[in-house]
């Protein structure tokens, strides 16, 4: 007897079907709504970031004592770029010291928000789908590996520019109501802000989601999952100590710079992310 | 059943993972509207190969192809027309049933004019209209399997795999899994792949059966062909009001082991029932016969046919060297 039909009829690399990545995105995205474990730290995270540290600052700072606080600021003044150095010169010492806690050590801390969100998300996802063995009739469909993908990714990806984007308008409303008796007027947001939030913050999401796939075909839980992918937020600390220390200052132009390496170690995550989703491997770890 | 075309063919096929061969040179031939039992223990192969066929897992030798696509290189078009049942339903549990079915009728491409009448059909024809609208996770096991086998029907598959249809169903759903492989494979030629450990099931429903041990496929054919295959002559039950004589054997093809156990009659007081072996049908005659001469009352002669059971358990015992468990002449 013969093997019958030796040509392929239709190839495994056939056009991207985008109606199959809608439909595993909206399926991901429907779960994940009624996850309360996976709702909980979306939500609680903006909250603390967001709504109650920006708040706590900007509503005790007129009742502290600004000049006592404005010398410890010196420093970081002093080693400010010149045109940063304008602005403040603008500003009496309670106000600089909102605008310089607020506008500037926030920006960093800001980008935990869509960066833990995907990342989140995508642990659920990725190896929290394993873990509760509803990956594999997924598996069995139609849908490529790259359309099991990049459904699974959108479904990650689009929540966190959803929280972000929202968390920051919470964020610019609550800076300019809780620091208005400080201020005086509508301060925020700024330049540098609607850089990071534009171009930085969907590379940071997409840093943090980028590494749980790649994380999420080595691991089996949610957990290792989580943790691992955890790690991502380290450039962030690193941002974070660097404007304490007075290393640099978040200006418009670095943010796009930043923005700028992140979206490239983005491609080169996602290049071997792609390389490493095969459902011919997922299936042999389930 | 007439067989006229190949649906599922494997050659040589094989997977090892490390130093463990999961399935070893599988070759065998499956053909449209066949219901195949595919056998075996835990660990035996069957979900291996079942992955293997359907392209979500790659073989390490070896070839196979089916509806004469090549599961490797052409694996989205081939799920379009197959099911698969997984061993477990996996079943996204915060989404409703309707909902899982909707889903799954548009990942498989299913016309969105005509998904909602068919979801609609199955939600009835599977008893699960009353609470389509609840979540997946509040269902009974039973309630599940039922959902996930609608959710592998959606795309109304030509070939059907079913990975343990039955495990840990009560019997009336055992019985209603049964009724449905049997109206399935008999609806437009399809054919069903039928992994279970369920002898009874797979005597029941099955055209054909393949035994897998270790990966390796140590016996296939239909499940009567296979018992003659491994039974060598007839075992007859014989109701009597006394134990016969062996003298009653003499000159009959009586078939005896090694030890010479077989070749008397075995008696069972409280049935009043003699068992004994021949090697042909055509002396069972002879031996009532005999019986009758000697004195003999005889209210019922029986011969007992062999069962996928006793075939099964006979491989087994075969190739672990344990014939003492489960006596095969």
């Amino acid at each position: 007897m013969t093997m019958p039909n030796t040509q392929p009829r239709r190839s495994q690399s056939r056009k991207l079907d985008w109606g199959i990545v809608n439909t595993i995105a909206r399926r991901d995205l429907a779960m994940l709504l009624r996850s309360k474990g996976v709702l909980l730290p979306i939500i609680v995270l903006p909250l603390l970031l967001q709504v109650a540290m920006p708040a706590a600052i900007g509503l005790l700072t007129p009742s502290m004592n600004a000049a006592q606080e404005m010398q410890d600021l010196q420093r970081f003044l002093t080693m400010m770029p010149e045109q940063m150095k304008r602005q403040f010169a603008t500003y009496n010492e309670a106000q600089t010291l909102v605008v310089f806690m607020l506008v500037y050590m926030f920006a960093p801390l800001f980008l935990i928000l869509p960066m833990m969100t995907a990342s989140v998300i995508a642990a659920g996802s990725f190896a929290g789908e394993k873990e509760r063995k509803t990956l594999e009739p997924l598996l069995y469909t139609p849908a490529t590996d790259t359309e099991l993908m990049l459904g699974k990714v959108l479904s990650a990806w689009i929540p966190a520019i959803v929280v972000g984007s929202v968390g920051f308008l919470i964020y610019s409303i609550v800076v300019n109501l809780a620091s208005w008796e400080t201020m005086q007027h509508v301060f925020f947001p700024t330049a540098m802000w609607g850089v990071l939030i534009v171009w930085l913050a969907p590379a940071a999401a997409a840093l943090g989601l980028g590494t749980i796939v790649l994380v999420s075909s080595k691991v089996s839980t949610f957990q290792d999952a989580s943790q691992l992918g955890s790690t991502v937020v380290l450039p962030v600390i690193l941002l974070v100590v660097g404007q304490a220390a007075g290393v640099l200052y978040l200006s418009p132009g670095l943010v796009f710079a930043i923005g700028l390496v992140l979206w490239a170690v983005d491609a080169v995550v996602f290049w071997f992310a792609v390389k490493t989703f095969r459902r011919t491997e997922i299936i042999a770890r389930l | 059943m007439q067989y006229d075309a190949e649906i599922i063919q494997t050659r040589s096929l094989s997977r090892r993972f490390g130093d463990t061969t999961a399935v070893d040179a599988l070759t065998l031939d499956i053909y449209r509207g066949e219901v195949f039992g595919f056998l075996g223990h835990n660990g035996a192969g069957k979900t291996t190969t079942v992955r293997l066929l359907n392209g979500i897992l790659g073989p390490t030798a070896g070839s196979c192809r089916v509806l004469g696509l090549d599961p490797v290189s052409e694996g989205s078009a081939l799920r379009r027309q197959t099911g698969v049942l997984t061993e477990s339903p996996s079943l996204e549990e915060r989404l409703t049933a309707r909902e899982i079915l909707f889903l799954y009728g548009r990942m498989y491409g299913v016309d969105p004019d005509r998904l909602v009448a068919r979801v609609t059909v199955l939600l009835g024809e599977f008893g699960l209209e009353d609470r389509a609208d609840e979540v997946a996770g509040s269902y009974s096991k039973g309630m599940r399997q039922r959902l996930a086998l609608a959710r592998t029907l959606i795309h109304n598959p030509s070939v059907l795999f079913l990975d343990e249809p039955t495990a840990g169903l009560d019997p009336v759903g055992q019985r209603d899994v049964h009724e449905l492989v049997v109206q399935l494979s008999q609806e437009s030629g399809r054919t069903i792949f039928l992994c279970t450990h369920d002898l009874v099931e797979a005597q029941k429903l099955c055209h054909r059966v393949a035994v897998m041990q270790r990966g390796q496929l140590v016996a296939m054919g239909t499940p009567e062909g296979l018992a003659q295959e491994l039974q060598q002559g007839v075992h007859l039950e014989i109701t009597t009001d006394a134990c016969p004589p062996n003298d009653a054997l003499v000159g009959l093809p009586v078939i005896t082991d090694s030890s010479d156990r077989l070749s008397a009659f075995s008696w069972d007081e409280s049935t009043h029932t003699a068992g004994v072996w021949l090697s042909t049908r055509e002396a069972i005659p002879s031996l009532v016969a005999a019986l009758v001469t000697a004195g003999i009352h005889i209210y019922r002669v029986t011969p007992v046919e062999p069962t996928l059971e006793d075939v099964y358990f006979a491989i087994n015992d075969r190739s672990t060297g344990d014939h003492a468990k489960h006596p095969t002449p």
